[in-house]
């Protein structure tokens, strides 16, 4: 299976990621060889193989319903790039 | 062409923990902006999220509550999306083994049969934060302190009908998710918000038609009017020889109309994987056990009892276990007092439930206490006072004036029951009306009420009704 560069663009939009047009087609090359991988796995039988959610097998550890945290906000806002009223400001999301 | 509508909800439920699904930060409602949003919630790095074990037994009791299966393992998800609301740019949600499976939920819509309501799956997500978009110069302000409070998303199946059968199973969910105490379902706070599917397709037809999905629904008024303004649009659609799109359309209540959310529409593809922070969740059949040992009695098994130990009308029954603290109100009221059942379920229903309205209070902060309306009812029963009177002894207690029996003694109300002592009254009453005795003699039937309404101002409505009227026939033959 081969992808597209078309395809390319898309997956990267999607992960935001900003790719150079001249790279395009070598990425496209090169995510497909991990696809045509993943196809060659599809061939193995896992009939009756419960599939795998985590590689550890051991389940969840649950924690008590308590308020543990205090508010630190002033420590986190110091690392934002800016601040107004308590909010953390972004360039804005809807027109 | 008669069409046919085909709706499924699905409903996200905060539920009501004290802290976050994922972090020990508290999920209080109100609080300043990111004052109770912590690394975790922030997705700052190196964070690890740790399952909130009180969220998981609310969603087991959930699906409980809905004879739903429950699945003995259970794994998270991340749906991934980029959105300021959302730092970590994803959130973690289940989606191909979700803790609670099939169930249904049985509705009752008004003046039709019970219908069952297949309950596709429920899972447990966190929640996201809040953008506000006015007043920041061009930019947006960002509150994460809902970011990770916990949520239970009840998909339903595509059942319904008609918007009224949506609304219905909405009250009934409202109700169940109320009665097992799994959340406040406060609307206005957003515990409970509805998102709606809606196709229609030509009666008959077996393929579902293409769907909108309306969003922002906080009320049960609204959910109505979406859904309706909705099924109008996709039918013009359709008969103007269009096609639906499928799309995510906005209800604007103001406007009452779903517009479109374009622009911002773009395919969904959340890229959904196995979340490697959180390990499979496991359900042992001793925790299973245990909640169902703890579910308190379902609404329609109290609406079942209520109808069979009290007698009730299915619709009074109804109303009164519509929530716990009514159902819980009317039994204390019954236990209390030794009056018939049914005149208890009229008071609480009459006059309880309309000055609460009036007052535009809750139960919970009624001002006439179970225990007060009881004794105000065996005052009733008792023939101390009559049902008219009583009803001025009910005001009296809700301003506040203390019990039945002190407001009786200090109005001086106490009814006049003395065969003689009333006897007396009607003669009076008579004999001070004679133009109206001459003409009731002469066939005027009617007047007998104006008697008896002379005999109760008299007496400032303290005699007897029964005794007034049946003493009163004997003098008028």
């Amino acid at each position: 299976m081969s992808l597209s560069s078309d395809e390319v663009r898309k997956v990267a939009h999607l992960a935001r990621l900003g790719i150079e047009e001249s790279a395009i087609s070598e990425y496209a090359e090169q995510l497909s060889r991990i696809l045509e991988l993943v196809e060659q796995m599809q061939a193995v039988d896992t009939e009756g193989v419960e599939p795998m959610a985590h590689p550890q097998d051991i389940s969840q550890r649950l924690r008590d319903d308590e308020v543990t945290e205090t508010d630190q906000r002033d420590r986190f806002q110091e690392g934002a790039p800016q601040v107004e009223s308590g909010l953390y400001l972004v360039p804005k999301v809807i027109e | 062409m008669n069409w046919e509508t085909v709706i499924g909800l699905e409903v996200h439920v905060q539920l009501a923990t004290c802290s976050k699904i994922f972090s020990g930060a508290s999920i209080a409602y109100g609080a300043e902006p990111n004052t109770q949003a912590c690394a975790v919630d922030l997705g700052l790095p190196g964070v690890l999220p740790v399952l909130n074990k009180e969220a998981v037994r609310m969603a087991v009791k959930f699906g409980l509550a809905v004879n739903a299966q429950i699945a003995s393992r259970s794994v998270f998800a991340r749906k991934n999306y980029f959105y300021p609301d959302l730092p970590k740019g994803y959130q973690i949600s289940q989606y191909e083994l979700p803790v609670v499976g099939p169930g249904s939920l049985d509705i009752e819509p008004e003046g039709t049969d019970v219908r069952r309501i297949g309950i596709t799956r429920a899972h447990l997500e966190e929640d996201a934060g809040k953008s506000l978009h006015e007043d920041f110069h061009g930019m947006s302000g960002i509150d994460l302190n809902r970011a990770g409070t916990p949520l239970l998303e009840i998909v339903s199946e595509p059942d319904l009908r008609s918007a009224k059968e949506a609304v219905a199973y909405l009250k009934k969910l409202h109700t169940l998710v109320r009665y097992i105490e799994i959340s406040d379902g406060n609307m206005q706070e957003g515990s409970f918000r509805c998102d709606a599917n809606v196709s229609i397709r030509p009666e008959g037809q077996a393929e579902f038609g293409t769907r909108a999905e309306i969003k922002n629904l906080n009320s049960f008024r609204f959910v109505e009017k979406a859904i309706n303004f909705e099924i109008e649009r996709q039918i013009d659609v359709l008969e103007g020889g269009g096609t639906v799109v499928q799309e995510t359309r906005l209800y604007d209540s103001d406007k009452d109309e779903t517009r479109s959310m374009r622009g911002k529409e773009e395919a969904n593809d959340y890229r959904y994987f196995p979340d490697p922070d959180l390990l499979p969740l496991d359900i042992a059949p001793e925790l299973l056990d245990e909640i169902r040992a703890s579910l308190p009695e379902l609404p329609d098994a109290k609406k079942e009892r209520f109808v069979e130990t009290y007698g009730l009308s299915a619709y009074d029954a109804g109303v009164l276990t519509a929530s716990r603290e009514m159902a819980d109100y009317f039994e204390t009221v019954v236990e209390r007092s030794s009056a018939d059942p049914k005149i208890a379920a009229n008071w609480v229903i009459g006059e309880l439930t309309g000055a609460l309205n009036k007052a535009g209070i809750e139960l919970g902060q009624s001002q006439v206490s179970a225990e007060q309306l009881a004794g105000l009812l065996d005052r009733i029963a008792d023939n101390t006072i009559s049902g008219k009177i009583a009803k001025e002894v009910f005001d009296a207690i809700w301003n506040g004036e203390g019990s039945a029996d002190e407001v009786i003694d200090r109005r001086g109300l106490k009814q006049i029951t003395d065969t003689g002592a009333i006897e007396a009254v009607i003669d009076e009453v008579l004999a001070a009306n004679p133009g109206q005795l001459e003409q009731y003699r002469a066939g005027k039937d009617k007047l007998f009420g104006f008697f008896v309404g002379q005999v109760m101002k008299k007496t400032q409505g303290k005699a007897n009704p029964s005794q007034v009227n049946q003493i009163l026939k004997e003098k008028l033959k």
